[in-house]
Formats: C-alpha cells, structure tokens, sequence
C-alpha cells in the first residue's frame, strides 16, 4: 500500500486554500450585525463631547417623548443595578456610563434603546447635557505635574495621576556596566497611540430570557470565555446560563479583547426590557473610545565597548493608559513583556524601570497585534541597536552579528530573565543581507547623493515572546492561560474540532485541520472546525499575543495524539495483535512486519462506534489542555531600502526583504499572508497611522479621513525569505507568526529612513515619519520627536 | 452612522429637479455622486428635509471637445470618465488632476461637477478650474447662466449658486496658442485631501507665456486664486529665473494653517516646490520636443 501523501490530504506544509474564504469572498460570513433576533431592539451611545468636565445634569425627558423609544439610560440606570463601573482587565476600574465625571472625549454618558438605530439616534440629539469643564491632561509628562488634575478622584487612596511604578533588572551590575564603558549611546523615542481598527467595529447582541434566566450574548470578542467570567463576576448571573457567542469577526488586532461598556449596556438593557437588544457602534465611537495601542515614551542607553559588544541597557518607559487602565496582559507585568527587549542579543545585564499614568485619554493600551508591549519593546531596542552603531562608528549589520546570540548558546537566559531555547539568528541576518544587496549599498548610497538623491537602508532583528502562558507565570485576572482542544472523530472517519481559540483572520478553520490531519492522515476536507460558543467550546483564554498555534495549536496536536492512542487499542482488536505488534504510518495502523495487513484511521472511527473492544470506552473523543512549558520565540530579520525627496520630505520604499524563522509552517500561504499583513501595518505606523489629540483632548483621528490606514495603493511590496528552526518544546514545532512582522516591522521603516537622512546630525524622527516631520529634520539637522498634538510654526 | 430622515425624489428632468428645489426655498439638496453629500447626511453635519437625485436625468454623463476646442463637462460625468478620457490632450492640468482626486472607487460615482458645487478648500477640481480660467453653467427657474471658476468658490463649501439652481455643465475656454499645464498634489495616502496641491495652465505662443493661470488647494480656507501671482510669467519664456520668480509669488499667495498635515511654513514651501517643479517639467519637456 502506497502511504498517504500528507500534502495531498492537506497536512502540515500544504498551502491549503483558507476553507473560510470560501463564505466570505460570497458575502455569507455571519458578523454579529447580520444576526437579527425576532422582536429586537436597538441600542445607541451618547459620548461625551469635551474630555474632562462634570457632570452637573441629564435630562433625558425629550428623548423618553420620542415614538419608538423603550428606555432612556444614564449613569443612574446603570447604578441602580450596582453596573455604574466594570472592573478591566487590568484590576482598575471603569465606568459604564458616567455619573460623576467624563474623563475623556467620546466616554459613554447615555444610552437609547428603540425600535430602530434610526428612532434611537434621534432621540440621543434629544438628550442634554450640561458639563462643568475641568483642565485636560493629554499626556503622562503634564500628568506627573504636580497641580495636574486628579483625574481618577473615583478611586480611594489615589492621590496623583500615576497608575504604576515597576521594574525589573539589576541596578547595580547595570551601574557597573556603564561605569566600565568606552562609549554609551543614548535614544529618546516616542511610540505614538494607535488604534487596531479592525474593519468590523465592537457590537453585541443581548438576550435574556427571563423564564429560564439564560443569558445569550452574541459578542465581536477574541476571548469568549474570558467574557463570560467576566459577565458572571459583573452581572452577578450564575455561569452555566450565560452563553457567549462570538460568530465571524471581521478582524480584532487585540481591539476586541477588552470589555466594553456597550457590551454591559446591551445586556443590561436586554434584561430591563425582556427583548434582545443589539448594539453596533460605528467607526467613529470605535476609533475614539475602544482599546488602542502603545502611546509609550520610551527613553534607554547602551553601555558598549569599542569593539562593539554591548556590556548593559537601561530603559525607562512612561506610558500613557487613558482614563481607565483597562490594558489587556498578563496580571504579574504591568507594562507586559516589555522587558522582552533586547532578547535576542547576549548581554550580560540590564535594568528597566517603567511609569503609568492616567490622561484624559480613551483607555485600553491592548496589545495591537503584538505579545503585550513588545512591539514598543522591539521597536526601541532596534532604533537604539541603530543609534549605537553609529555611535560606534560601526556598521548596522555587523554591530548586530557582533552581538546577536549564537546558535550555540541556546538554551539563553536574558537580562531579564526569558529562556529562549532556539534559533538561527544570523544565519537569517545573512539570508537578508545578500537579498538586500547590502554590501553593495554603501556605494550605491554615496552615487545617489552625488546625484542630490538620499537612499537609506534599514535593518531590524528581533525575537519575540509567544504564546502566553505557561500558566505559571501568566494569567489575565487571575485566570490561567493555558489553552484546549476537542475533538470528536465521528463513525465514518470525518471529524470536528473545537478550540478555545477564536479567530478572527488568522485561518484557524483551516490551520488546525492541518494539524489534525498530521496528527491522524484524517484529509483536513473532514474535519470542521469551531470556535468561539462557550457552551460548545472547551474553555480557553483566546486569541491574541500570537498564542493560538502556540497553545491552542500545541492541543490539538495533543488531542488528536490521545485519539490515535485510542484508536491503536482498537486497531489492534481488529487486527487480532497486540497493541505493541502494531506500527503507525500516516492515517493507517498496520502489522509489524506486514506491512499490507493494517486498518486506516477510519477503520478504526467506526471500529469505535460499532465494535469496541471488551473493557474500552466506545468513542472516538478527546479534550485536551495545554499549559505550555516555555513561551515560543520567532526570529525575524528585515531590511528596508528607501528614498527620501529631500525638497518635500517624501519617501519611498525601494525594496523591503523579510526573513522569518517562525518555526515549522503549517500552512505556508497562511505564513505569508500574516506577514504581507503585519508588514502593511508596520508601515503604516512607520508613515501615517496614529491617533493624535490637541491641548483640549480633541481626538484627530475620529474618522478615515483623518486616521490613515494604508490601501493596496501605497503599500510597498515585500520579498519574503523563510528559515526554519523548529520549536524544541511544541509539539508540531511551531512558534507562531501573526505579529512578528507589526513587531520588527516599524524599526526597519524608520531606520532606514534615518540612514537616509541623518548626515544631517539627526539622530531622530517620531513615527510616523510623515513628510512636514522628515523634512523639518532634513532643514534643522534637529530630531522631531516626542508628542505634539500639533507642530507649532 | 445615521442620517436624519428625509424624503427623496429621483427626478428624470433638470426642469423637475428646479421645480422642487423651488418649492423647498434651500431645504432641498441636489445628489450626485453622493462621495460628499452621502458622509455629510451621516455624521449629520447636513440634515436636508429632502434629497433630490439627479442621476436619472439622461444625457447628463458627457464631457465632450466642441470644433473650437471649448471643454465640456456634464453634470454627471464623473471622476473616472475624465481619468480613463482620450480627449484631454489639449488640458493636462485636468489629465495630471483626474488621477490624484480621491481613490479610485471614489472616482467611479463622485462628478466633477459635484465636486465644484461642493466647494471644499481642498478640493482638487476647483483649483484645476480656476487656473484654466473655467466657467459653471447654472440653471434656475429664469434659464441659465454663466459664473466664472474664480468666482464660484465663495467660501468653505459655499458655492454662488442660488437655492433653486442646479449646475449643469463646467466650460474650459480653448488655450490660446498652445495648452500646458500641470498639476501635483501631496498627499498622505491615495484619498487623502491635499496637503498642499498645486494646479498650473499655461497658454504659450513659440516659447512666450500669453496666458498663466494657477489655484491652489489645502493651503486656505477656500480654494486659493493664485492667478495674479503667476502672471509674472506673461510675457516671459520659462526659465529658471522666470520659474523662480512664479514660485515665490504664488507661494506668498498661500494662506496656509499649521494643523497636524504640517506647518504653515512647510506648505507655503511644498506650494513653492510644486510650481517649480510643474513649471520646470513643462519648460524640460517643452525643450525636448523643439
Ligand atoms: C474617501 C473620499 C476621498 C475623497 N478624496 C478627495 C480628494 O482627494 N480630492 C477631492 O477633490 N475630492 C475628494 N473627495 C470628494 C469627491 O471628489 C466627491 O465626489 C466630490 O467632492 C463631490 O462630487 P459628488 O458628485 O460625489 O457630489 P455629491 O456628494 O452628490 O454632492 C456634493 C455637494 O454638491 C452639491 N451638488 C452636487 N452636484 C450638484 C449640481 N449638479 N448642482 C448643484 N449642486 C450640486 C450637493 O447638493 C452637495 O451639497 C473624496 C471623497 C471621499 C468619499
């Protein structure tokens, strides 16, 4: 018997079409706005316009006068129920909606639920409401002030504006380590806010139905379950009766991880009025009020010796949480895996010391497509790796070989503490370098400038922390993050699999199939893949932090290999041998010896349901949790090659290469997509994608005209190159990919564009590099850096 | 994103949908490719009682070269037709134009006409218009009439017409001699508004300017009329002293604002660079060809 080909039955490493592509390129996805209830009402959201004032009066009465208008809430409605303010992810607090202050421009202050969104947005212009204006803090160095004011007067015991003081590292052999320098290099960068803006916005759907006190919520959430705790614990409803559905989503980038107030408000108004109530908010209310990303000062130094081997970093953060520190992470680090900077380079000793503040700023510092604030981690440790270099007189590309960790150090323990355990750091730096065409640049560089043309060239290296937990280390409010999988074969052979993952663009339906297909020679054609019910799936913390292939993945793996243990005892009843006598090849058990006697996998299904062996359970099923033993750790290596118009500021990307080690690739198609994606992103927060406020808290970036999302237009193109090291502790080998790319990608930008421009004495540009910024550097020789709301003349 | 309600008529003649502006006295709004109009109804910075589309009305989608080499424009001609067009050879500043408005699904509904009536500062089409000296046919209940480009714009999205006209049709006066022209645009993004945008047409005779015209978009509170400022150049051949002379004065007439694009200083400079660089590749090409 010929065996199986694995890509022919859609195993690991076929490019397998993406099965769900299929409803969506027909316009058959299901979103959480498609799904009508019969007798559903609508809710919408009066925002607060300014963003910090009181509240002095609401007077809602005109809006109740409005034909089709069920119920007028405030701040009142929702205190009455004791549901004024939600805890975050994050152990702070947040309000539902307002009753005693606004705390940041666009911040829930009532809500309308009628007949239709139409009725109920009328009546929102119905409501008054009369603010008494408080001075505006909009960013965390006007909060340190002294006589700022205290914008959380809600919370006990907080006198400042300061959420957190943290840090990690050793001081004093960091001190030793700069004293003993030949030369430090210092870096003072801004990461600007940002927002995931997946296309489709939060909504959700309440239903309660009071004669059973079941509680149905259709949600956009990456982390039913974790939603589902969270209603237990806020609404004070008992677990088993409420459900959470999270149907397709129309993209998530760590947006739809928090809890939002809509969600609440929806299901509060669901139960006052026995009716299913949906809410969908529009682009606007997503952009200005629902998790964004970064908003980090970010200040460090290297301590180096001449030869380049850097002897120790300091790095000091102050970030920016908004009104409400609703971050989504890990409840040990409070400014998440930011300490994961500099991983891949051997240095002996570092310290880190980061600040939280509160600003009158919408909350929510969520991982935007990253593993909790590594992307500020990287893009700092890469724009300081940068700066060094030139400090050092030395090459960009040396000066990271010099220091890169070796093949042969592996299994390393960081400065701070990480275990990496694999990876072929240069040998992706050089894969890179040849495709770049590096050692020709220089040349190439100094030619252009005599023709008044300025190219540059960028290099970014990093290695990032997946796949939260183990469960040791990680939990997100007290809740573990391991991750689970079931999955039932049925009796002809086909099979379905439910994950606590959710995904949200990532091709879960297709990847596991893969696995599953590796694991047990089922074609991935037969096996249907589910996710996001909580009544349906097994628990699980979600997808986000790249942590789905890694944990989620890493158990089905696990379970489909309980399966085929299970099956082994019944092949070996139908094969009249015993269990050691048999031999596994892909989707068939056979005779040791004899090869051409054996039973396939769907032998076995049906074995399992109409001729078990005496003492065996019938069935072929199998949930599985797994607490992974180590985070994974993919590698990247990009090169940026630009040209700046030196009389605008414009720039161009010439060519961009990337070099990705995710470990094995399940689907390379998939791979590729995940990082054309993450790259698009990176460009984007390198050129013209961030969310900006005036002096009076004014959001400029409430709509697409304003906050730039890049089309198919302008992206560059990418050439992508692939190196594989697997994983030594996950089953399959993989390390995930969904952020490598947004993580490592924005340094690469920005330094090249630096190497363009910096024969000026500028050793800096806050992204997004926009034109007025490069050019304004180019003319001053003086770095562009930091927050203004608006470049002043 | 709601809009209040309105009530909609989707008149098949110019006749009706004057007949009903007439009647609302100004609550009535015409709708074309609705690329403006639509997003204003749904933020609700426009509330109109009644919206009145003119997309049924036939023979409205042409823009054609008359025997004289007169332009015109219908009202419903849009964005995409001029872009895709073979006849613009003789108005290059429109031809450079048609590929930098908006995105290119913008491009499909949004009308050139549309975008004139819409009157926003940094709306490409108006700067185009102004600089080849064009003209806006208007039609009211007592017949049509002209309005000149320049003085159409009257404010931030405030046009000269009356409550009950409707613009039928745009005019470009045949050049004088030989058509030159151009037009560039700094933008971040394809359908971002102009940071700055700069349109030139030039009328020349041998190598001497008979005609300049330029506007400037982005850089005001309405489209600028920077056709003074480059008539230094009338009388003149193009050279890099005539150029240099043309770019200062057309960027002292900008009356840009520092917001988050930029400075006030970085667009008057970028207003500078564009007419140099129009001016420059009109007069590098017009030297290859001779
Ligand atoms: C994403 C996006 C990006 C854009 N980017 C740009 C850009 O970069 N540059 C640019 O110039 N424009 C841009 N626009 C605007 C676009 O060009 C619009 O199409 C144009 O401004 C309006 O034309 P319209 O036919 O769509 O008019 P509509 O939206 O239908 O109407 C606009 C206004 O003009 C009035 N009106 C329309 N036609 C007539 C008429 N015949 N008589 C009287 N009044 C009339 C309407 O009542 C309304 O007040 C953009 C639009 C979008 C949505």
């Amino acid at each position: 018997m010929a065996p199986l080909d694995e890509l022919k039955i859609g195993g690991m490493g076929a490019s397998r079409r993406r099965v769900e592509d299929n409803r969506f390129i027909r316009g058959k996805g299901r979103y959480v706005d498609d799904i009508v209830l019969p007798g559903m009402l609508h809710v919408e959201i009066l925002r607060s316009p300014v963003a910090h004032a009181r509240i002095k009066s609401i007077d809602t009465s005109a809006a109740w006068e409005v034909p089709g208008v069920r119920l007028v809430m405030t701040g009142e409605t929702m205190a009455a129920r004791n549901l004024a303010w939600m805890p975050t992810l994050s152990y702070d607090t947040q309000a539902v909606l307002a009753t005693d202050k606004v705390r940041f421009q666009g911040q829930e202050v009532a809500a309308v639920v009628a007949d239709n969104p139409y009725i109920a947005r009328d009546a929102l212009d119905k409501i008054v409401v009369e603010y008494e204006q408080l001075p505006v803090i909009v960013n965390p160095i006007q909060a340190q002030s002294p006589d700022a004011p205290l914008i959380r007067d809600d919370k006990e015991n907080q006198t400042s504006n300061k959420i957190f003081d943290w840090e990690i590292g050793d001081k004093e052999a960091t001190d030793r380590a700069f004293a003993q320098a030949d030369v430090v290099s210092k870096i003072d960068l801004h990461y600007p806010r940002s927002h995931p803006s997946p296309l489709e916005t939060c909504g959700s759907i309440a239903d309660y139905d009071r004669s059973s006190g079941k509680l149905t919520v259709y949600m956009t959430s990456q982390a039913p379950h974790i939603v589902r705790a969270a209603v237990a614990m806020v609404a004070e409803l008992p677990e088993h009766m409420i459900r959470i559905i999270s149907p397709d989503l129309g993209g998530g980038f760590g947006n739809k991880v928090p809890i939002y107030p809509g969600y609440v408000i929806s299901i509060l108004a669901s139960i006052l009025t026995e009716r299913p109530v949906k809410w969908v908010e529009d682009k606007s209310s997503n952009l200005i009020s629902t998790g964004f990303g970064r908003d980090v000062y970010l200040e460090g130094e290297l301590a180096l010796r001449k030869d380049g081997k850097i002897l120790g970093m300091r790095m000091h953060t102050i970030s920016d949480h908004g009104a409400f520190f609703a971050d989504a992470q890990p409840t040990k680090f409070k400014i998440g895996l930011m300490h994961s900077t500099f991983a891949c380079y051997d240095i002996p000793t570092g310290h880190l010391v980061s600040e939280g503040y509160y600003t009158n700023k919408a909350p929510g510092g969520v991982a935007y497509r990253c593993s909790f604030r590594v992307t500020e981690a990287m893009f700092f440790q890469e724009r300081m790796m940068h700066a060094a270099a030139n400090d050092l007189g030395m090459d960009q590309a040396e000066f990271r070989r010099v220091n890169l960790v070796r093949d042969d150090m592996f299994p390393y323990r960081t400065a701070f503490g990480f275990l990496t355990d694999s990876g072929q750091y240069e040998k992706c730096l050089d894969v890179g370098l040849e495709a770049i065409g590096y050692s020709t640049f220089k040349q190439e560089q100094e030619e252009a400038r005599k023709r008044g043309k300025l190219l540059g060239i960028g290099i970014s290296t990093m290695t990032e922390p997946l796949g939260a937990g183990n469960s040791r280390e990680y939990d997100i409010i007290g809740i573990k993050m391991f991750d689970s999988a079931e999955l039932r074969v049925h009796m002809t052979g086909k099979a379905i699999l439910r994950t606590g993952a959710k995904t949200q663009g990532q091709g879960h339906e297709t990847t596991w199939a893969q696995i599953v297909a590796h694991e047990l020679g089922i074609p991935a054609d037969d096996i249907v893949v589910e996710e996001g019910d909580t009544d349906t799936a097994p628990f699980g913390m979600g997808t986000y932090a790249s942590r789905s292939t890694p944990v989620a993945g890493a158990a089905v793996a696990m379970a489909s290999r309980k399966i085929r243990a299970k099956a082994r005892k019944i092949a070996a009843h139908l094969l009249e041998v015993s269990e050691e006598d048999i031999e596994w090849e892909l989707g068939r058990f056979y005779v040791r010896g004899n090869q051409e006697r054996g039973v396939t996998i769907q032998d076995c299904a049906l074995a399992a349901y109409s001729n078990v062996p005496d003492g065996l359970e019938p069935g072929l099923e199998n949930t599985s949790y797994y607490d992974p033993p180590n985070l994974t750790w993919p590698f990247a290596a990009y090169f940026c090659k630009v040209e700046v118009d030196a009389q605008t500021g414009v720039w161009d990307v010439l060519n961009f290469v990337a070099v990705d080690d995710c470990g094995v690739r399940i689907n390379p198609m998939i791979v590729e997509g995940q990082v054309m994606g993450g790259l698009t992103e990176a460009y984007a927060m390198a050129n013209m994608q961030y969310m900006t406020f005036d002096e009076e808290g004014n959001c400029i970036g409430a709509n697409y005209m304003d906050y730039l999302i890049p089309t198919s237009w302008e992206t560059p193109g990418f050439e992508l190159h692939e190196v594989v090291t697997p994983c030594p502790h996950h089953p399959i080998g993989a390390k995930g990919v969904g952020e490598c790319a947004t993580v490592a990608g924005p340094a690469a930008f920005v330094n090249a564009v630096m190497s363009a421009i910096e024969h000026t004495g500028v050793r800096n540009v806050d992204m997004p590099l926009m034109p007025n910024r490069v050019y304004q550097a180019l003319q001053t020789g003086q770095d562009v850096s930091g927050m203004p709301p608006v470049l002043s003349d | 994103m709601y809009p209040s309600r309105f009530s909609y008529d989707a008149p098949t003649s110019v006749e009706e949908v004057i007949a009903i502006l007439d009647q609302n006295g100004g609550e009535a709004k015409v709708l074309a490719g609705g690329q403006s109009l639509i997003p204003m109804l749904k933020l609700r910075f426009a509330s109109p009682a009644r919206v009145v589309d003119i997309n049924g009305i036939p023979g409205l989608e042409y823009h054609r070269v008359d025997p004289d080499g007169t332009l015109r424009i219908g009202a419903l001609c849009r964005h995409e037709d001029l872009e895709f067009s073979k006849i613009l050879g003789n108005f290059p500043t429109l031809s450079q134009a048609s590929s930098l408005v908006a995105d290119p699904i913008v491009r499909t509904r949004g009308t050139f006409v549309g975008s004139l009536c819409h009157a926003d500062p940094q709306g490409d089409w108006s700067a185009t218009m102004i600089a080849l000296g064009g003209k806006i046919i208007a039609q009211g209940p007592n017949g049509r009439r002209e309005i000149k480009a320049r003085d159409f714009v009257l404010g931030p999205f405030v046009n000269a017409l009356a409550f009950n006209e409707v613009a039928v049709e745009a005019i470009v006066p045949p050049a004088k001699g030989k058509a030159l022209g151009g037009y560039l645009k700094l933008e971040r993004r394809v359908g971002d508004f102009a940071t700055a945008s700069v349109a030139v047409a030039l009328d020349v005779d041998g190598d001497i300017v008979t005609r300049a015209g330029c506007a400037l978009a982005g850089v005001g509170g309405r489209t600028i009329d920077a056709n003074d400022a480059i008539s230094v150049l009338v009388g003149k051949s193009l050279n890099s002293e005539s150029i240099k002379e043309a770019a200062e004065a057309v960027a002292a007439a900008a009356e840009p604002r520092t917001d988050h694009r930029g400075s006030s200083s970085y667009k008057r400079h970028i207003v500078e660079t564009f007419v140099t660089r129009i001016l420059s590749n009109i007069a590098n090409s017009e030297q290859k060809a001779a």
